[in-house]
Order: structure tokens, then C-alpha cells, then sequence
């Protein structure tokens, strides 16, 4: 049994898609809850269209029912878990006709899905952005897991709660301690060991011990003048961050602007000074998948021009510094140092990587990886059920603006483009990018399919043709955010979690309007 | 004799209960040629080149298809089952225009191997002069039918493999060809150009439009790597000549994608060779871009953080690190920006 939420995975990770797909012919049950009838929806036992922003209250009502109904997994629950009565007085006030008001699915289907979930085992969760880029989004994770504690799903191959990263390695950046608060390995900056540890291997004094900023406040740090060094390593932040036009603001008002990059993008238009990064295939390395496989990265060909590998270009920075790293190439800096410092990556060295990867953890040299998570017990001893309560989207539906804009990415793109837009083909494929509605949406304002519409929120306007679809929930507009000019940015709303500070990319109001008749100008 | 074992060209070997011969006979080093088996789908049994003799069958069996019994004895290389061989691959040489010298999967085809192997020149049957058009349409992917042998690889990697169900059988006897729904052009099908199709395919029916011409099979060294798009993490093989990707294809049976990738995976590597790429240094003089030098742009890097650690304290500093960039290159900005910027102000775009 494969329950799938927010995740459009045919598109965004099609390979995975192909695996679910494949048990669904070997006879698996899938479950599929998306505001869109994706196309793995079409495979699905059912697709559960729920409201956009409401998950927490679907997963409530179906927790509800699996313990109104003595569904849930007792055992599993009182020998692996804590928190059980707290989450069933929270789950108590989700009764299904409650939660059926607000995500949309009848009452009566709440509880046959909730019947199906808890008549299989094992069954696996899988979740994408759908789940997180909300502002409650950690509540939507948690909820997650609270569900498939219940079920007593945790800990099994062909279990578990399985976030599928979007990019090829936001695991392995999380891993290397590229976030505020902790060191490679997931060691906290604010733990006094850790840092004495680091200071050693580094060879410095001291390290800080506050956690630092996180992307959104770094953005806003730039306009308030606490930051004035800003240092952009391969992100696009001019089109991928909500409220472009805000956020080029902040750019501008940096004092002084780094960037890496392997072309020019949105991004270096703000940069004093941008280095020539060498690309994906022209490195030696390591990227770490969602199942944190950690697999090679080989040299197929030579940087163009004077490009340089990114880790050499910190080395030298450092080297200006007055700091010698010793490291000389990936393979000294992962085994000489990454391994020597993260516990659960010790046993990973680069002579050990050569056919399928490693999943860490990995203790030691001898040990083989591990596939499965939390199995006999949990990593961090019991497994804690943590009640949460939901919340709307910051940004509601109003007269003004009275559809919902949700989105997404696309099959045939990646990103801003910068890459596949290059790649022959590819955009033969997806040229442009489109604004899907609901046939019912389109019909009372008179669209046709392909007509050139506008969209606008609060933050600004984009000019975008029209997708007639009904797989479009009547009420949503659903865009990405691969083409420039129709961004999908232009519009999102900058509201965050409060502590992911991750973007409610996933929800806020606009409305469309068809172009010839009254528009604003171009923002 | 004991169930579990049946006699191998004369050998005992064991077997396990619904195991085909074709499985049984290559654990056991015993080699049987197919072309149209594809190991994780059903097989079909349609090239009739893995034919076996059974002792006790009238007619000879597709190893492939056929499951082994217990004691049951199974010749695989005799006068019979050599000469029905030969007859198969050379009807289905005959089938096609396969004049391998200007076919893009020379030196790459399972049929030119099977003729090689069985000596065959395809003189002995009449072959058709009519193909369906070549269908290449889209941007990505050639369907050239006069070098289809319709064993079906591609309509069991489309269906089953990676599950996109875009094509299939369609039409009868003759007329016969592999079509999408409607025999509609491809980039007006289900397709989603994940080119599964293409990489099963055992001749040079299916075929890499960007491939084309830029590399014969024998000059290409595979290299592995990761697909640098989703956190999928497929592994893959570049094929490179003279230090170009010409092609990338799928490592069979490697953990995670077991042999498949999608359309970003497979044909979204060129852009590293795209004019657009940053060459040199740039620093911002009066507001333009100028080239400069390795030192000139690293010196100015490093001079400005320290002024600003001088002048705001090290947390003025901020920095955003690559979700897309190997580990190493993580690593070493986060160990830059604590141990000597002395700030934890480091993130990437972990959330998106
Ligand atoms: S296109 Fe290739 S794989 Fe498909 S049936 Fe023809 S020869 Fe076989
Ligand atoms: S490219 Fe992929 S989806 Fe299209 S026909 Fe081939 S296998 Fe099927
Ligand atoms: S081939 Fe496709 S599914 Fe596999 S990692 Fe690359 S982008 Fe993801």
C-alpha cells in the first residue's frame, strides 16, 4: 500500500513514479491525495482531492477515525511511541464532518480511507513539496508522521514517511551542515562538544555558537543593512524565491554581491564579482539522494575557459584568509575530513563508493549502509506523536483575488531553466510556460484554451496563455516557475513556517483576467 | 533425481520452483542468445532465437518462457536448435533494410551480432521494399520502422519497466508496427520521451535524434556518474568521445533506478557545452562586467569579506550554498564561512 501526498511524482521525480507504478501492476493499492488528479492519480485506487492547504485537517480526520474505530496499531504505538493521548485529544476535535469541511472530502470517504490505510501493512508514505512549502508546513510533516506511527508503518522496508527531495542533492547540502544551525553530520553548532570538536579539526579558536540566518532572512537582512555581504553559491535566487520583484529589491540593496555560477542567470545581474563554476559532469564528488544513497559524481570532460571546480574556489578564498587547507581534491575533503568529522558517514570513504553508493548511516569501514530507518527502534528512542492543529494558508481567496494559485514544476524542465533550457530538445518539448484552470473557471470567464490571460496577486502581474485542464480543481490556478517572464514568483506570496522559514510557495490568491479587456500595466 | 534439479545439457543443475530455463541456464554459465527477453518484464517469447530442445517435446521450446520441471533435460546447443536459430535471425534480417554500415547502432545491435554469430548474410528470403515513413517528429527520439523486427523490447519497457504506456502492437500480419494511442506522432502521444524505448531497443529501429552521427558505438568510453537533476539519484553511464557526452544511457540493475531514467536524466546533459557557459572571472567596474583575472577576482573576494568582517562583524556576511553541487563543494563553503568567516549565516535552499 503506497500512500502518496503532495507530490507530483510522474514530473517531478519520474523514475521514482515508475516504481509505484510497478507495484500498482503487481497489485499494490495506491492512495493518491492531490489537489490536481495528477497523473499518477489515474493509477490510483483513489485520488482523495483535497483542498489546497488542508492537510493537516484531512490527516485529523482519518487519525480520528483510525482511533474512534480501535484502527490504529495499539501495540506498535505503546511499545514504540509517545505522545498517544495528546494526539488523540487533538485528533478528537477533527471529527471527519469537521475535517470535511475543510479539505473537502465527504466525511464518509474519510473514513473508508481510513479503513483501507489501516487493512494493509506495511504501507509507505510518500510526500514532496505539496507537503512542506506551506506555512504550516512542519505541522503538515508532523502530521505525516503521526499518521503512519498510528498505522504502525515506521521502521518496515516499504514503510516509513519517505520525503522525496526535489533537487539532486539537498540531501548531501543538508548533510555537509550547509544550514545555520548545524555542522556536518547534523551536529548542532550550539553544542559546546561539537564546536570544540570542529575548532580542532579547522585549526581555529572558535567557532560561533549562534545559529545563524536562514535564506528568507538573510533576503531581508539585505534591505535592513544587517547583511552586507551576500555570497550566492548556484542558486537563482532572482526567480525562485516568492515576490520577485521583492526580492530583487533586496539584491540590490546588497553592498557587495559573490556569486558562483556556470552561467549568467537573474542572479549575477546583481553580482560585483562572479566565478566561473565548473559544472555537474566536468567534477569528481559525491551527491547524496533522498534515500541517502551517497553515489559518485565522475569527470567526463574539462571546465570551459578558466572555470574551476567550487571547492577550489573556497580553498583559495580561505588561502587569501591566511588559512591552508590541505585537502587537494573531493576525494581528500570527503575522506580526509567529511568522513573523519560526521559519525554517521565515517565508515563512507571514496574507495568504498564504486558501484551502487553507500546509504549513511554508516558507522564504520565494515559497515554496509543502512536502507531502512528507525528499524527495531527509533533513532531518537521512542518515536514522539506530536498533535498539531491546522491553519489556513497565510493568503485566502477574497472578492479581490478569489482563486488560489498553486505550484509546481514541470516534467521537461528543471529549475530556472538555466540547465535544461539549454539541453537540445527539451524545450522543443515545453516551450513556454501556461496558467492550468479548471474548464469551469475558464468558461465563466469566457477563456479559451491557449488565450493569452493575466494573472495577478498582490505582488504583481505575468501574461501567460491559458491550460484548459480538469485536472484542475474548479477555484486553482496552478503555474511554475521555470520561464522568466510568466514565473510563477512574480506572484507567490512571501509567508513563511515559522521555523523552516520555508515559503508558502503551494498557496496564495489571485485572479485572472482576460488580457484586452481592463489590465494593470506590466509590473 | 531429487525436484530441484533437471539436467543441463547433460549436467545436473538445480533450479528454483517457476525459474525459466532461460534464467536457470545463464545462473549455470550456459548461454542461450535472446533478443527479445528483457529481464524484469513478462516475457513474451516473440523473437524465437532462445529456442531450446526439451526431451519429450515435439517441437522446440522459447527457453525464456518455458519454466523448468523437475528432470526435465534441456539441449541448448545442438545441430536442430542451431539451425532454427540461424533460420530466426535471418528471417528477421530479412525482414528490414539492416545494412548496418549507415545505421546509427552499429557495433551496438543484437541483431548484427546474432548474424555475425550465425553467419548470415540475409540473401536467403525476399525483403520487403515498403516501410512505414520514418517517424521523427519530435525533438528527441527516431522511429525508423524499416529496422524494426516488432520483438516488442520497447512496448515491455514503455508498459512495464517504467510504466508510461504510450505505446504498443498495433495493426495485424503484414501491416504490423508498434504505435502509440491513435498511431498519433510521438510528441502527441502519452509519450514523455523518457527514452526507455530507445535504450531496450536491440537494433536501430529506435534511435537518439542528438545522437546521431557523433560517435559509433566501439569509439565511446562509459563513464558513471548521478543524474544531476531530481533526488532521485539514478545512476547512469555518459558515453564520451574526445571528451563529449555524445549519450547517456541507464546502469543496468544499479541501485536505486535499476535501468531507468527519465527524459531530464537522459537527454538534459548538453547544456555543459552550451556557448553560454561563464569562462572567466567577471568583476563589476562602474556597474559593468568586466573579465578578470583568477587572482584579481579572488584578491577582491577576500579583501572584501575582511573589510566587512572589520567594519559589521563577521554575521554581515551571508551565504547560500548549491543544493545541486556535490558534497564536497557544501562542505568546503560552509567550513569557508564558520572556521573563517566565523559565521553560521550559511543555508541552501533546503526547503524548496
Ligand atoms: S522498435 Fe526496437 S524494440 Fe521496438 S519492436 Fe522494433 S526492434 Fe523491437
Ligand atoms: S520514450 Fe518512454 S514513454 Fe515514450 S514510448 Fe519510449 S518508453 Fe514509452
Ligand atoms: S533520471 Fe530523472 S528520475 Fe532519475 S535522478 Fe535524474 S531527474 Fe531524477
Amino acid at each position: 500500500m503506497i500512500l502518496v501526498i503532495g507530490s507530483n511524482m510522474t514530473e517531478a521525480h519520474p523514475v521514482a513514479a515508475s516504481f509505484v507504478k510497478q507495484a500498482v501492476l503487481r497489485g499494490a493499492q495506491l492512495y493518491v491525495v492531490d489537489p490536481r488528479r495528477t497523473a499518477l492519480a489515474d493509477m490510483a485506487t483513489l485520488h482523495i482531492p483535497i483542498r489546497v492547504g488542508s492537510d493537516v485537517a484531512f490527516l485529523n480526520g482519518l487519525m480520528h477515525v483510525l482511533i474512534s474505530e480501535n484502527l490504529y496499531d495499539r501495540e506498535y504505538v505503546e511499545s514504540r511511541c509517545t505522545g498517544f493521548e495528546k494526539l488523540k485529544a487533538k485528533v478528537q476535535e477533527y471529527p471527519p464532518e469537521r475535517a470535511s469541511e475543510i479539505c473537502g472530502i465527504s466525511a464518509d470517504m474519510i473514513r473508508d480511507v481510513a479503513r483501507r490505510l489501516a487493512s494493509v501493512k506495511p504501507g509507505m508514505l510518500a510526500y514532496t513539496l505539496g507537503i512542506t512549502e506551506h506555512i504550516c508546513g512542519v505541522s503538515n510533516v508532523l502530521s505525516c508522521a503521526n499518521l503512519q506511527m498510528l498505522l504502525g508503518n515506521v521502521g518496515f522496508e516499504c514503510g516509513g514517511v519517505n520525503p522525496l527531495r526535489g533537487q539532486n542533492n539537498v540531501q548531501g547540502a543538508c548533510d555537509m551542515g550547509a544550514l545555520p544551525n548545524v555542522f556536518p553530520g547534523y551536529q548542532r553548532v550550539d553544542n559546546a562538544d561539537a564546536r570544540t570538536k570542529f575548532e580542532k579539526a579547522w585549526g581555529v579558536k572558535k567557532l560561533p555558537d549562534k545559529p545563524g540566518l536562514m535564506i528568507p532572512q538573510m533576503i531581508e537582512g539585505l534591505t535592513n543593512g544587517t547583511v552586507k555581504l551576500f555570497y550566492i553559491f548556484g542558486e537563482n535566487l532572482a526567480n525562485t524565491e516568492p515576490d520577485i520583484r521583492h526580492v530583487e529589491h533586496c539584491l540590490e540593496s546588497a553592498e557587495f554581491v559573490v556569486c558562483h555560477d556556470i552561467f549568467q542567470t537573474e542572479t549575477t545581474r546583481f553580482a560585483h564579482v562572479i566565478f566561473p563554476a565548473a559544472a555537474w559532469s566536468e567534477n569528481d564528488g559525491t551527491f547524496t539522494s533522498s534515500e541517502r544513497r551517497i553515489s559518485r559524481v565522475r569527470t567526463a570532460s574539462l571546465p570551459p575557459g578558466e572555470a574551476k571546480p567550487n571547492w577550489w574556489i573556497f580553498k583559495e578564498i580561505a588561502k587569501r584568509m591566511g588559512h591552508e587547507w590541505s585537502a587537494k581534491s573531493a576525494r581528500e575533503i570527503w575522506d580526509n575530513e567529511i568522513s573523519q568529522l560526521a559519525p554517521s558517514m565515517a565508515g563512507v570513504k571514496y574507495a568504498r563508493l564504486r558501484g551502487d553508493g553507500l546509504q549513511w548511516p554508516a558507522p564504520n569501514e565494515e559497515h554496509p549502509g543502512t536502507a531502512t530507518l528507525h528499524r527495531d527502534r527509533f533513532t531518537s528512542g521512542l518515536g514522539a506523536l506530536t498533535p498539531v492543529d491546522w491553519i489556513p494558508p497565510a493568503e485566502v481567496p477574497d472578492e479581490d483575488y478569489p482563486l488560489v494559485l498553486s505550484t509546481g514544476r514541470r516534467l521537461y524542465h528543471y529549475h530556472t531553466r538555466t540547465q535544461t533550457g539549454r539541453s537540445a530538445g527539451l524545450n522543443d518539448l515545453l516551450g513556454e510556460e501556461t496558467a492550468d484552470i479548471s474548464p469551469s473557471d475558464a468558461k465563466a470567464l469566457s477563456i479559451g484554451h491557449g488565450e493569452m490571460i493575466g494573472v495577478k496577486s498582490r505582488r504583481g502581474q505575468v501574461f501567460v496563455k491559458a491550460n484548459i485542464t480538469d485536472r484542475i480543481p474548479q477555484g486553482v490556478v496552478w503555474m511554475a516557475f521555470h520561464f522568466r517572464e510568466a514565473c510563477a514568483n512574480w506572484l507567490t506570496n512571501p509567508a513563511f513556517d515559522p521555523i523552516t522559514l520555508t515559503a508558502e510557495y503551494k498557496a496564495c490568491a489571485v485572479r485572472i483576467e482576460k488580457v484586452g479587456e481592463k489590465t494593470d500595466q506590466r509590473i | 533425481m531429487s525436484s530441484g534439479t533437471f539436467l543441463l545439457d547433460g549436467k545436473t543443475v538445480s533450479f528454483r520452483p517457476g525459474e525459466s530455463i532461460l534464467d536457470a541456464a545463464r545462473k549455470n554459465a550456459t548461454d542461450i542468445p535472446t533478443l527479445c527477453f528483457l529481464r524484469g518484464t513478462t516475457p513474451t517469447g516473440a523473437c524465437r532465437i532462445c529456442l531450446v530442445e526439451v526431451k519429450g517435446m515435439r517441437t522446440l521450446s522459447a527457453a525464456c518462457s518455458t519454466p523448468v520441471s523437475p528432470g526435465m533435460e534441456v539441449l541448448t546447443d545442438t545441430p536442430r536448435v542451431h539451425a532454427a536459430r540461424k533460420l530466426n535471425v535471418e528471417l528477421l534480417l530479412s525482414s528490414g533494410r539492416h545494412d548496418c554500415l549507415l545505421c546509427e547502432s552499429s557495433g551496438n545491435c543484437k541483431l548484427q551480432e546474432l548474424a555475425y554469430r550465425y553467419q548470415i548474410d540475409g540473401s536467403l528470403f525476399k525483403k520487403p521494399d515498403q516501410f512505414y515513413p520514418t517517424e521523427d517528429a519530435n525533438p528527441l527520439i527516431v522511429r525508423d520502422y524499416s529496422r524494426c523486427i516488432l520483438c516488442g523490447r520497447c512496448v515491455q519497457a514503455c508498459n512495464e519497466l517504467v510504466v508510461n504506456r504510450a505505446i504498443s502492437h498495433g495493426y495485424r500480419g503484414a501491416k504490423s508496427k508498434i504505435v502509440t494511442g491513435g498511431d498519433a506522432p510521438y510528441h502527441q502521444s502519452e509519450c514523455v520521451f523518457c527514452g526507455q524505448c530507445v535504450e531496450v531497443c536491440p537494433t536501430g529501429a529506435l534511435t537518439e535524434k542528438k545522437a546521431k552521427g557523433t560517435a559509433r558505438a566501439w569509439e565511446t568510453k562509459k563513464i558513471r556518474t548521478t543524474c544531476p537533476y531530481c533526488g532521485v539519484g539514478c545512476q547512469m553511464w555518459l558515453h564520451v568521445k574526445d571528451d563529449r557526452i555524445v549519450k547517456v544511457t541507464a546502469a543496468e540493475g544499479a541501485a536505486p533506478n535499476r535501468g531507468r531514467l527519465c527524459v531530464k536524466g537522459r537527454f538534459g546533459y548538453d547544456f555543459i557545452y552550451s556557448e553560454e557557459r561563464l569562462k572567466t572571472p567577471m568583476i563589476r567596474e562602474n556597474g559593468q562586467l568586466r573579465e578578470a583575472s583568477w587572482d584579481e577576482a579572488l584578491d577582491l573576494v577576500a579583501a572584501k569579506l575582511k573589510e566587512t568582517i572589520e567594519r559589521h562583524g563577521p554575521d554581515a556576511i551571508a551565504g547560500v550554498s548549491s543544493a545541486r553541487s556535490i558534497n564536497e563543494d557544501s562542505y568546503q563553503m560552509q567550513k569557508l564561512f564558520r572556521s573563517v568567516i566565523g559565521t553560521n549565516n550559511i543555508d541552501h535552499c533546503a526547503r524548496t
